[in-house]
């Protein structure tokens, strides 16, 4: 039960920080279809959060909601992974973040979609609609700037390499992971790191990219609650007001 | 007040009148957020499903169907939140439809089933090329501007013949 209990929070957590993130960018997008679009996303995410921590908080049973499961945890106890925690940083960087969570994101949501855990099947079954638009914009977007200007061509490339070393730390499976897979679950690791594989390289053969070395190394952690120094700084923002005043509500 | 008193049918033909808070032209009953309705006892339980999975609108739609309800004399109303099956633009009805027509939405261009397909689904060029019609001026030569428009469940499109940017519910 426990072991379930983790992977939800990483499921929820992963949504919530990633909203967070490119909340921020809320009026702030380089166009105006742009912005609605990032706050769309946004808004999706947080939705599914909403859902995978209820059902985190009801398993565990101590009387923990969604809300003091978003707001009332500090960095260590957080179990994104280390991709969603990244900065914004520049336009590229914002979009092939989002391309490598989509990919590994939609995957999963398919395998999730077989899961024993009835709940959890039915709230992959209403992400993966969200989701599939989220990999078709982030795809195409990839496509545009990588097949677009030599600038936008370097940026994005410069993206996808630096990003790369944050694209396997969700295949890498651990106990929990392990457990939800023999409980049947989870998807197992191996068909789901094909698939993403298969899909990034479509689209970066069409965005005239070149793929990094699947082989490469790859950053790990964050599951386990060992993150990079942007976690902090990110909570800090996001938690500000229910640390400063206790059980606020609108 | 009871099942005695009252039948489903009634209960859903007063949920026809609450409007969503976002579109006001189209009821939650003909946008197919309302999934069942029956009664347990004295209590009127009302089973609704979200759009979207972040959709705002959910609590004042919970809360507008509680009032609706109340307004007719049904006291105990109890709401419940279904995720499965999944909301899908399917469910809209064709009074809905037209509904959205005349308020300057183009309704979704098509059956969806399942959005989501199999790997196709999210290949490049696999999102269907959909004839939008203007809710304007009803011509097909339309544009996508973005999927993503001013709500999560709508697109933003232009028509190239009339020139009017206008929202498209998209499917869903």
């Amino acid at each position: 039960m426990n072991d379930k209990f983790e992977y939800l929070l990483r499921q929820g957590d992963n949504a919530l920080i990633l909203s967070q993130q490119i909340s921020q960018l809320c009026g702030k997008g380089p166009a105006l279809e742009e912005d609605m679009a990032l706050t769309n996303v946004a808004l999706d995410l947080l939705g599914q959060t909403r859902m995978w921590l209820a059902y985190a908080g009801e398993l565990e049973g101590r009387g923990r909601g969604e809300d003091q499961l978003a707001y009332l945890r500090d960095a260590h106890d957080m179990r994104c992974c280390l991709l969603v925690e990244q900065p914004n940083g520049n336009y590229a960087e914002t979009i092939m973040r989002q391309f490598y969570f989509d990919s590994w994101h939609y995957f999963l949501m398919q395998g999730l979609l077989k899961s024993s855990d009835a709940r959890i099947a039915q709230i992959a079954e209403k992400s993966i609609k969200e989701v599939t638009y989220h990999l078709r914009r982030s795809g195409d977007l990839v496509v545009r700037m990588g097949d677009g200007t030599a600038h936008s061509h370097g940026l994005t490339q410069a993206a996808a390499n630096d990003l790369w070393m944050y694209s396997g730390e969700m295949f890498i499976y651990d106990g929990v992971d392990d457990a939800m897979v023999e409980q049947g679950v989870a998807p197992a690791s191996e068909p789901l790191r094909a698939a993403f594989l298969e899909h990034v390289g479509e689209i970066f053969a069409e965005a005239t990219l070149v793929m990094p070395a699947p082989s490469a190394w790859m950053q790990r952690g964050g599951k386990q609650g060992r993150h990079s120094e942007h976690l902090g700084f990110i909570l800090a923002e996001m938690q500000f007001l229910q640390r400063a005043y206790p059980g606020a509500q609108w | 007040m009871s099942a005695q008193a009252v039948s489903t049918e009634q209960v859903w033909s007063w949920l026809g009148q609450v409007s969503d808070p976002e579109i006001p032209v189209i009821s939650v009953v003909d946008l197919g957020i309302v999934r069942a309705v029956e009664w347990a006892g004295d209590e009127c339980v009302v089973t609704i499903t979200p759009t979207y999975s972040g959709c705002p609108a959910m609590a004042v739609i919970a809360q507008a169907v509680t009032d609706a309800l109340h307004g007719h004399g049904v006291h105990k109303v109890r709401l419940v939140n279904q995720l499965s099956p999944a909301w899908t633009t399917d469910w809209m009805s064709e009074a809905g439809k037209a509904a959205l027509k005349g308020y300057g939405i183009a309704p979704p261009a098509q059956q969806v089933i399942d959005i989501s397909g199999l790997h196709g689904g999210v290949k490049r060029g696999a999102a269907p090329k959909l004839t939008v019609l203007c809710p304007n001026c009803g011509s097909s030569h339309t544009e996508l501007t973005s999927q993503f428009g001013s709500t999560p469940c709508k697109a933003l499109y232009k028509c190239l013949d009339c020139r009017e940017p206008f929202d498209y519910f998209k499917c869903h």
